[in-house]
């Protein structure tokens, strides 16, 4: 064995045993600092005879690498041990529980809303509003309701005292002033849906005098009672995701429609619950008909030239329809179990892509 | 409308089952709302024979019968005194159900005697209130057979729903003839039903009654008769039970008689006991403030607006309303005058509206009566008088004309296909019209009967035509689409409300919808009494809110009770002001912003600057450009006045108002601790023009930007947006943000005064800053401060 293989052998002895970083800072200086042992063998070449570098040069220089490399080695080795050592005493209980954030929501009457707009939005229907401060005119008179007619009954309205003209505004008992409204701001062809808050006097277990209701309409040239059903039965399968959803189309009777028809849906019962679909037994969920020729000219526009349909029906109760909420009271409480329970996420906005049911 | 299948079949000649009609009359618009067969509750209970009687050897008030029921002899233990051997009753064995109690019968020990069942009374099978002793049957009852179906008693009811336009389904007939128009049946010839050659006047020889009508708008026309001599007792059998299968309560012979008629072809009459009447009777308006005492006990107070009827001395009937308590008949009437008028619907309405009075002949009237029905109205009710309470007619009186004119409309068949969107064909279509009672001329000319007072159009001719064929047959029709994917129809009012929705959920707050009425005290506590419901369902849902918080508050606090620690509610919706509705945004937290945790200990209460968050955030969501926007005061009395503010787009538009709960506020709505609200007035953030979908270039600055940190004594009362803002202007080229990082006062800052720190953000442009133009920079910076009276710390 050389001179140089017994130093190469004691100092990677020297590194191996070299337990914490200034041990090993040290080998290195007495290896490879100025007076090291490995920089004194560099220094010994520059007076060697080129044919004597030729043999010692490589020997010497790998010895300097060998070195070299097992303290890079050893360097890594001890900072990984010191840095594990202190990973274990950083442990953290990580079953504890994170920072906790509200969870909002979305009522389900707004999320249903939103569902039908969209739905609406490809037959092409725009979503109109109007005043919940009504005038008897847009609320009976123009409806073809007169002060007499045995219908103002089945109305149980709201009224503001009279004005200095001795005239009442009321609480709109219906969306259907809305159909009105658009009728006289705009020229056919009209599609539009109008969802908003109507009001009767009635309060018991299934009726609230604050309720929401959304109104359909379209005016045009040559629309009739075939289209009323196709609309209906293309939103109602839409709007519940279902293929079989069925409909019973009833005569019936509203002083603004003529005909008047009364639309049930078949229901199925699963467990207990009656779910649309089938045809198990029928759910009154919607009121249709052609608008009434007098309606329309009361709007100001030709019944001869223009007609269509118009359909309304309760937005509460197509929520409860879907969802299965039974107590039309909890929509209006505010009770934040039942928000949660019953409510939607931000993100869940109905897409036609994405289903419009959450 | 309540009417028995058989009473159906008196006027309908078909074979159909109660189903068959059931489904029938939905079909063409006449809405069954129940079925209920009598004879389902009983189908248990049979005919049976008392074959024995013996007391009761425990018992004095009971006796051991033995009973046959069509099987082996039963032993039946009974309390009714009337039993005893050899009479028929009702056996109710046991497994069957008592009608009136619920109880399921079994084989019992009663005081020690075995019982096999039960025999009945009339009002435990529900079919009377008579409870004095059990059924007796008529000797010839078939021991063994079920009672229900010897007694007549399965024969449903029916409960339909007439909607306001059908005057003619308010009787039998009406119904009958639909259903014989819709092809389930014939319609029986009145004669027939009536079981008479023909139905004419019987103009009797006593002379004719003095009845006149000074009220030809209201009473067009008033047909009287009287009869003389008559018995008051009970009624036929027969009608008493139609009565009583559809709930009517048999009450005297001529009570019935009219009740009948009414129900049976929807005349309603009434009937004058004659000894009660002082003089001749006149249908006339009311005198204002003229009373009445009505058949149901009321003093009903009138007006001139009513029609009434009256003798010479007092007012005897609310005209086609209710007849009066003063005249009616009784058990010992022996002359009766009977009245067959024709009152006018919109009167009718309006007087039963103003009295708040409904009637079975109101709601005749009030959808119109046949008008050319008066002459057979009362011939058929005098008929009946006579048939079976004797005595003898008088001449008839016909005062004033009923409006039986004949109304025309030019039919176009193919209105049924424009609009009906099926193709009927015309032949069809008259004989649908036909088979409804309309004149068809070959012209097609139609003329409507004189009880569709309904129908005035095409429109409503299609609607027969249609509802006959069957609107399952109508052919549904796409609507005409547009070419292309749908067009977006939302409009951006409606835009910010989706997203100022979805954005206040996403922040964890939950949506609420609250009554748009609240109670007047919280409606002046937060914004006034615009407008108050004349006739509100209670005193707390009186006053339309001018603020979405009383709600929200109600809300908060009911949570609350309920235990809820944290309450973070917001709802959408409109406030009424006295000239609109604007569509608005309320938020209220209240209770812990975070609970305990391990973490960072204590629980964290809301303050007023969780609220400005909200607020800026749903601004910022809807929109608005919230750097530039302007905090000020004036709240509202309602917010705590030293921690609440506005936000204000110039210094005239207020977006939102918010902060801290005043505390007495908070106290009026039972909440306690910090309670924070907040409005977004949606209506006043301005509309944004579509400017299309393209972004301006992107152009990060090339050069890196440089801080500075800047500490201000300034006055205590110094908002520090103030300060802000005038450093921010101070070099618009350079200075590109201010951020207020730290505030302080007391120890160190003198009195009155407070300490601001920002962070200046500079950009430089074209090359880096040197130490001058920094230096430049930063002079600018204290002098604009320095306006504020902010003096730099040093």
């Amino acid at each position: 064995m050389t001179d140089i293989d017994t130093l190469q052998s004691e100092l990677i002895a020297a590194i191996d045993s070299a337990d914490a970083a200034d041990a090993l800072e040290a080998v290195r200086i007495a290896a490879l600092g100025k007076q090291g042992s490995v920089s004194a063998l560099l220094k010994t070449m520059g007076a060697m005879s080129p044919d004597e570098r030729q043999i010692q040069g490589p020997i010497i220089n790998g010895l300097r690498e060998t070195v070299t490399a097992a303290l890079a080695e050893k360097k890594t080795a001890l900072e990984t041990a010191a840095l594990n050592v202190r990973l274990a005493t950083e442990r953290l209980d990580m079953s504890l529980p994170a920072p906790e954030a509200p969870r909002g929501s979305v009522h389900p009457v707004s999320q249903v809303m939103d569902e039908l707009a969209e739905i609406f939005a490809d037959m092409g229907f725009a979503v109109a509003e109007g005043p919940e401060i009504e005038d008897d005119w847009h609320n009976f008179t123009a409806l073809n309701i007169p002060e007499t007619h045995p219908a103002r009954a089945m109305h149980d309205t709201f009224y503001f005292p009279p004005d200095d003209n001795g005239v009442a505004k009321l609480l709109r008992t219906h969306t259907s002033p809305v159909q009105i409204r658009t009728m006289t701001s705009q020229q056919p062809p009209i599609r539009i849906i109008a969802p908003g808050r109507v009001y009767r006097s009635d309060s018991d277990a299934t009726h609230t005098p604050m309720f929401h209701q959304i109104e359909g309409l379209v005016i045009d040239k040559g629309i009739h009672l075939g289209h009323l059903k196709w609309t209906l039965e293309t939103f109602l399968k839409a709007f519940f995701e279902r293929e079989d959803v069925v409909l019973r189309l009833r005569p019936s009777y509203f002083p603004f429609t003529e005909p008047s028809v009364e639309i049930d849906v078949g229901y199925s019962v699963v467990n207990g619950k009656r779910i649309i679909g089938g045809s198990e037994g029928w759910l009154e969920v919607l009121g249709s008909g052609m608008v009434h020729p007098k309606v329309i000219a009361m709007c100001g526009l030709d019944p001869e030239v223009y007609q269509g349909f118009a359909f309304g029906t309760g937005v509460d109760r197509l929520a409860m329809l879907k969802y299965g909420m039974d107590d039309l009271r909890a929509f209006f409480d505010g009770d934040l179990r039942w928000l949660s329970h019953y409510g939607f996420g931000a993100l869940d906005v109905p897409t036609l892509s994405g289903g419009v049911g959450a | 409308m309540k009417f028995s299948l058989s009473w159906l079949k008196d006027h309908l000649d078909t074979d159909a089952d109660v189903n068959a009609v059931a489904d029938c009359l939905n079909r063409i618009g006449l809405e069954v709302e129940g079925i209920e067969n009598p004879a389902d509750k009983l189908a248990a209970f049979c005919i049976a024979k008392v074959l024995t009687a013996a007391p009761h050897p425990q018992a004095d008030k009971l006796q051991v019968l033995t009973v046959d029921a069509g099987g082996e002899p039963l032993q039946v233990v009974c309390g009714a005194p009337n039993a005893r051997a050899g009479m028929l009753g009702v056996f109710g064995p046991a497994g069957a159900t008592v009608p009136s109690n619920g109880m399921v019968l079994k084989v019992a020990a009663i005081r020690g005697v075995e019982s096999n069942g039960m025999m009945c009374s009339i009002a435990e099978l529900e079919l009377g209130d008579d409870h004095d002793g059990i059924i007796e049957l008529a000797g010839d009852a078939p021991v063994g057979q079920v009672y229900a179906d010897w007694a007549g008693l399965d024969d449903p009811v029916l409960d339909v729903s007439i909607t306001p336009n059908r005057q003619d389904c308010m009787g039998v007939r009406g119904i009958a003839r639909d259903l014989a128009a819709a092809g389930l049946g014939t319609l029986r010839p009145l004669a027939e039903v009536y079981k008479t050659n023909a139905i004419a006047p019987i103009d009797g020889t006593d002379p004719a009654p003095d009845v006149a009508t000074l009220d030809p708008e209201g009473c067009p026309a008033f047909f009287a008769q009287t009869v003389s001599g008559v018995t008051n007792g009970a009624a036929p059998a027969w009608m008493r039970k139609k009565l009583k299968a559809i709930g009517q309560k048999p009450i005297s012979l001529l009570v019935d008689i009219t009740n009948f008629i009414s129900i049976d072809l929807g005349r309603p009459l009434h009937v004058y006991d004659r000894t009660k009447l002082s003089g001749g009777l006149v249908a006339r308006k009311a005198k204002d403030g003229e009373q009445v005492e009505a058949l149901n006990g009321k003093t009903y107070i009138l007006d001139s607006s009513m029609t009434i009827i009256a003798d010479d001395a007092v007012v005897h009937d609310i005209g086609g309303i209710m007849g009066g308590e003063h005249s009616g008949v009784s058990d010992s009437t022996t002359d009766v005058l009977i009245e067959c008028a024709y009152f006018t619907p919109e009167h009718i309405a309006r007087t039963g509206q103003k009295l708040a009075l409904t009637s079975d002949a109101r709601q005749r009237f009030e959808r119109g009566v046949d008008p050319a029905f008066l002459d057979e109205g009362l011939a058929i009710a005098v008929k009946l008088v006579l048939e079976h309470a004797g005595g003898t007619a008088s001449a008839i009186t016909r005062a004033g004309q009923p409006p039986i004119a004949p109304r025309h409309i030019a039919y176009d068949t193919s209105h049924t296909l424009r609009l009906g969107g099926i193709d009927v064909a015309p032949e069809k279509q008259r004989e649908i019209l036909e088979s409804l009672g309309f004149g068809v001329s070959g012209e097609w000319q139609v003329t409507p009967p004189s009880w569709r007072r309904d129908v005035e159009g095409g429109a409503d001719l299609v609607e027969e035509v249609v509802r006959m064929v069957g609107l399952d047959h109508v052919p549904s029709t796409p609507l005409p689409r547009a070419d292309g994917v749908a067009k977006p129809t939302a409009t951006p009012m409606q835009k910010i409300e989706r997203k100022v929705r979805r954005t206040a959920a996403a922040r964890g707050l939950n949506e609420a919808i609250n009554w748009s009425f609240i109670p007047r005290k919280e409606a002046v506590a937060v914004g006034g009494e615009h407008w108050s419901l004349a006739n509100p369902i209670s005193e707390d849902m009186k006053v339309m809110r001018p603020s979405l918080l009383p709600g929200l508050l109600s809300a908060a606090r009911r949570n609350m009770d309920r235990g809820a620690p944290s309450v973070r509610l917001f709802e959408i919706g409109r406030r009424y002001l006295a000239d609109s509705e604007r569509l608005t945004a309320g938020i209220v937290l209240a209770g812990e912003k975070t609970s305990r945790g391990w973490a960072h200990g204590k629980s964290v209460k809301f303050d007023a600057y969780d609220a400005k968050a909200e607020v800026l955030a749903l601004l910022a969501a809807a929109g608005v450009a919230t750097d530039g926007l302007m905090v000020m005061a004036e709240a509202g009395d309602h917010y705590h006045p030293g921690q609440s503010a506005t936000l204000r787009m110039g210094p005239k538009n207020i977006l939102a108002a918010f902060g801290a709960l005043h505390p007495a506020t908070a106290k009026a709505f039972d909440l306690d601790g910090g309670v924070m609200a907040a409005e977004i007035y949606l209506d006043a953030i301005p509309l944004k023009k579509a400017v299309g979908f393209m972004r301006s270039a992107f152009t990060p600055p090339a050069l890196q930007a440089v801080t500075r940190d800047f500490a201000f004594l300034v006055p205590a009362e110094l908002p520090s947006s103030d300060l802000v803002r005038s450093i921010k202007g101070a070099d618009k080229d350079n200075i590109v943000a201010v951020r207020l990082f730290d505030q302080f006062g007391g120890q160190g800052v003198p009195e009155g005064q407070k300490s601001l720190a920002v962070e200046v953000t500079l950009q430089p442009t074209d090359k880096s800053y040197g130490d001058e133009e920094l230096k430049a920079l930063s002079e600018k910076v204290v002098g604009a401060a320095a306006k504020l009276g902010a003096v730099l710390r040093g």
